[in-house]
């Protein structure tokens, strides 16, 4: 019988990896419509700023998953799926019809809640870096500044939303939405200034940022709820299914 | 019902209509083409090809599927790690 057991373990465990394989492959055939600043738009000196800016929040990231591997059990494969879903999410590129174009979630709202947004900076950084090394996504030289829009700013907007919402007594599964729906929208918002900020010369700041911004909208504001709706079903799925790896959140009652 | 409330709202965001120009298809660039490298250039700054160029052809295509299969392995290996399939009534006889 336990051999039984077993080999209906390993079917079923089969067919569980097959079908997240064949989901991401589904999700993944279409060319890149890359959606960081890519490689050269940045003059050297930006480039060179927005890396001095990403790499404290990358090395506080990497200290907090050594201490916080031995704190608990399931940490590993926490921060691995966590991990994969990040770099998955943020290489997909979604239809939006309201604008016509392609764009991705980021899923540093829902990483931050699990993970912490000193980890999720750490994955970020690692999903970019490849999508900019093997994709055509992204670029090397503008790498320091799409850590500090998707993993700097995305997840700690997202954590300190999902922090602040459940302090004041906001249900959990809203929280979670606004987790998800302000961390997608503050990582474009700090693409914009990113971009005006090496980029306006001698025009006004102001003009260029909001004319950004404003472009960014058709397509953002239903992707943004979009991944707010992710964040909260995703959130909704661990609670049900094994509440006690909300502890490893890294603050905030996730419970 | 609250997920018919959910899935109507969302359905009608997405499909009101892309707000391309009228008798133009949209295209389905991504922001990056729309408004990161449209702003981009209008400043005087043009996209640089990447330092490793898989979008060749149909090679970025297969970088893209081994990606899906690299990442797709690990979710799914770690999610069945800490998520185990629940057991029904009936396979605790088996054990």
């Amino acid at each position: 019988m336990d051999r039984i057991w077993t080999k209906k373990r390993t079917v079923s465990r089969f067919a569980a990896v097959l079908a997240v394989v064949t989901g991401a492959l589904a999700s993944l055939p279409s060319p890149a419509f890359a959606m960081h600043i890519s490689e050269g738009l940045l003059p050297a000196s930006w480039a060179v700023l927005w890396y001095i800016v990403a790499i404290p929040f990358v090395a506080l990231g990497l200290r907090e998953l050594q201490r916080r591997n031995e704190e608990f059990p399931y940490f590993k494969p926490l921060v691995g799926l966590v991990g994969a879903a990040v770099f998955l999410i943020s290489c997909m590129p979604i239809p939006v019809p309201t604008a016509g174009t392609c764009s991705h979630p980021c899923g540093t709202g829902i990483a931050a809640i699990l993970i912490g947004p000193g980890l999720t900076v750490v994955v970020a950084s690692i999903a970019l870096t490849l999508q900019a090394l093997f994709l055509a996504h992204g670029g090397l030289t503008t790498l320091g500044a799409n850590i500090v829009s998707m993993g700097v700013v995305g997840s700690y907007v997202g954590f300190g939303a999902w922090l602040i919402a459940r302090r004041v007594g906001i249900p959990w599964i809203a929280a979670a939405f606004l987790a998800g729906l302000l961390s997608d929208w503050a990582t474009y918002a700090m693409t914009s200034f990113e971009l005006t900020a090496a980029l306006h010369g001698a025009g006004s700041f102001s003009a260029m940022f909001s004319l950004i911004l404003i472009a960014f909208v058709p397509t953002q504001l239903p992707l943004g709820i979009l991944e707010g709706i992710l964040c909260a079903g995703a959130l909704h799925f661990v609670r049900s299914r094994k509440p006690e790896l909300l502890q490893m959140a890294a603050a905030g009652g996730a419970t | 019902m609250k997920k018919a409330v959910l899935i109507l709202t969302f359905a009608g965001l997405l499909l009101t209509g892309p707000t391309c120009p009228p008798g133009q298809a949209a295209s389905w660039s991504g922001v990056d083409e729309t408004v990161i490298e449209k702003f981009a250039e209008k400043a005087g700054r043009t996209a640089r090809e990447p330092f490793i160029n898989t979008d060749q052809g149909d090679l970025l295509l297969f970088v893209f599927l081994v990606a899906g299969i690299v990442g797709g392995f690990i979710g799914g290996y770690n999610f069945r790690t800490l998520f185990p399939p629940r057991r029904g009534v009936g396979d605790e006889k088996d054990v």
